[in-house]
């Protein structure tokens, strides 16, 4: 993703060159850098002092047991933490070395760069090409969308099984049918990462198998963060995998998520660094 | 029994244990078939009291809508739609002005009403902090305004629609006003109770995809809680076409031989008619008023068939 355009609302808001962050026309080498990144509820620290990078064109994986802040910090990354009243994020999340937080940000634009796909397949309740052209006539594109509906359906894997039912509602389809529909829907804007919160969670193997493979032919034009509850899936899919876990306060009752360690995958299962990551993957725990 | 086969003997069990697998498919064929009297007759005795209910409520309608068919029967022809009222000649009067009436006050509930209905919902339910104080006042002040009686609703439009601020005189339009006020509320809670009923991953996916909130309300839950909101806008112009109480203050006034209009005139409409009707004592007078009854069903059913054909075009499941 060389030609990666950033929306002028994001280019302008580069931090300043005393920033330790490379000019965002030389292409920095990661899509996103988060330095000392805290995500609260509230009061709430759910997820504490993550510092990560997540390179281009790969899968990362973020892998933990429940409530350790991989999906909190995933909705971080476009923004859609904003949604939750009280949610606040502090450090810095930087997408091509932009703040995505600055003062200027607008986070519908983000939304359009960086897409998101979400655990329970959840189609619109139209037709299957208005649901892919849904994005692209937010944008404002108006008229015959047939080629971008195609393009959509056929980079998603779907367009053989659907092409000759593309005004049949989208809940007619089957659950893994529905779930690549969402993923072509988020390819349809032409984002550049697409951000997958356990998108198979609720899908069958096979359909299981065909998103997977879905994930890396696409991984080849997108960034692709996913976070998932099921190890083997990391294994298979993700080039590098973050393992979180949760640190309970018993004296506040608390539970605040904390990066336990971040390498290539073939290291974080077959070595890992850290105790609590072997007894996590090996499962003595979670 | 005899002819099942014996699964104990295949494999080499101790007695103690077939003895025990026995048992138990005793056990279980006792309970299987022989239930729980008691609770048999507890579920049929719920389900007899929830008959009565409901036959309480079909057989009152029944009857009023039969009444009305009987009582009105000798007047039931096309001069009681196509005539203006009058109490000198009762056998030839009809409600067309009255008729008229309704449908330019409820015309204008209906415009008034769905608008500020919905966008109330919309903002209460998408845009407004629950947690904001003056939020939670407002939204407890519209479910007691559901529960105000209507003729406080009349004497504040008399006041400040009639009178005061506003100062519409006794138009047509002062009635609209005045009912789209008492029906409010219903509109408001039914359609927020739609807009709640939507499934936030409608509105998420929207946003996900780079829509405003505004573009995900819009284009999304909207038309996924048209449904429950026409359901609203139903409840809501039933009651409106009903309401007498409030319409007497802001000058339905019973006697118009002339064809209303929005903005200036007297007006009046259906039940404000049938009440003067009914208080009078002539039998002519009091047919009349049992078919009035009759047009303003018919009035209603037709308003109402085509917020229901709507909303079935536009039911679906989740």
């Amino acid at each position: 993703m060389s030609d990666t355009v950033l929306p002028p609302t994001l280019a302008e808001n580069a931090p300043d060159s005393t920033e330790k962050v490379s000019p965002v026309t030389q292409e920095p080498a990661n899509t996103f850098e988060l330095r000392h990144v805290n995500v609260f509820y509230g009061d709430m620290l759910a997820v504490k002092d993550v510092s990560m990078a997540i390179p281009h064109n790969q899968i990362t994986a973020f892998i933990g047991p429940s409530g350790c802040g991989k999906s909190t910090l995933l909705r971080s990354l476009n923004r859609m933490n904003d949604l939750i009243t009280g949610a606040r994020v502090e450090g810095d999340v930087l997408y091509h070395g932009v703040d995505m937080y600055g003062p200027k940000i607008d986070p519908v634009q983000v939304r359009t760069v960086i897409g998101m796909v979400f655990q329970k397949p959840n189609p619109f309740p139209k037709s299957i090409y208005d649901n892919v052209a849904f994005g692209p006539r937010l944008q404002g594109r108006k008229g015959n969308l047939d080629d971008v509906v195609e393009k959509a359906l056929r980079g998603a894997a779907l367009w053989d099984e659907v092409k000759d039912r593309l005004k049949d509602n989208a809940y007619g389809m089957s659950g893994g049918q529905q779930q690549r529909l969402c993923i072509a829907r988020a390819i349809a804007v032409e984002p550049d990462v697409i951000l997958m919160d356990e998108p198979c969670s609720a899908l069958d193997p096979v359909s299981t198998g065909r998103i997977e493979d879905l994930m890396v032919e696409l991984k080849e034009t997108y960034t692709i963060v996913i976070v998932t509850h099921n190890m083997q899936q990391a294994a298979r899919v993700a080039d590098r995998t973050a393992f979180f876990t949760v640190l309970a306060n018993d004296e506040t009752g608390s539970r605040t998520g904390v990066l336990v360690e971040y390498d290539i995958t073939s290291k974080i299962f077959s070595k890992p660094a850290d105790e609590r990551t072997e007894n996590y993957v090996s499962g003595r725990f979670g | 029994m005899a002819d099942e086969p014996d699964y104990t003997s295949r494999v080499a069990m101790p007695r103690r244990t077939r003895v025990a697998v026995g048992g138990a498919r005793e056990v279980t064929q006792a309970m299987f078939t022989e239930g729980d009297r008691k609770k048999k007759i507890q579920g049929a005795l719920f389900a007899s009291v929830l008959l009565l209910g409901l036959s309480v409520a079909l057989i009152a309608i029944a009857a009023m809508i039969t009444w009305a068919f009987v009582a009105g029967g000798p007047r039931l022809n096309i001069n009681l739609f196509t005539n203006v009222p009058s109490v000198v000649t009762p056998e030839n009067a009809g409600y067309r002005t009255a008729i008229l009436g309704t449908l330019y006050v409820i015309g204008g509930v209906i415009l008034l009403i769905v608008p500020l209905g919905v966008g109330a919902a919309v903002y209460l339910e998408q845009f407004a902090n629950p947690a904001n104080k003056f939020n939670r006042f407002v939204d407890l002040n519209i479910q007691n305004l559901a529960g105000v009686p209507s003729i406080v609703f009349g004497i504040l439009g008399l006041a400040f629609i009639v009178r005061g601020p506003l100062s519409l005189g006794f138009v047509a339009a002062a009635g609209s006003l005045t009912l789209a006020l008492l029906v409010l509320p219903t509109v408001i809670l039914a359609s927020r109770e739609a807009i709640r009923a939507v499934p936030s991953s409608i509105r998420d996916g929207s946003l996900a995809l780079g829509a405003t909130v505004w573009q995900a309300v819009w284009r999304q839950v909207l038309p996924a809680a048209l449904p429950g909101i026409l359901t609203g806008v139903i409840l809501a112009v039933s009651r409106a076409i009903g309401e007498a109480a409030p319409l007497l203050l802001v000058g339905a006034v019973t006697f118009v031989t002339f064809n209303p209009s929005f903005f200036e005139g007297g007006y009046t409409t259906l039940p404000t008619m049938i009440y003067s009707y009914a208080s009078r004592p002539q039998e002519e007078l009091q047919t009349l008023a049992a078919a009035g009854v009759v047009v303003m069903l018919v009035i209603l059913i037709m308003i109402n068939s085509v917020a229901i054909y709507l909303r079935n075009r536009f039911e679906r499941t989740w």
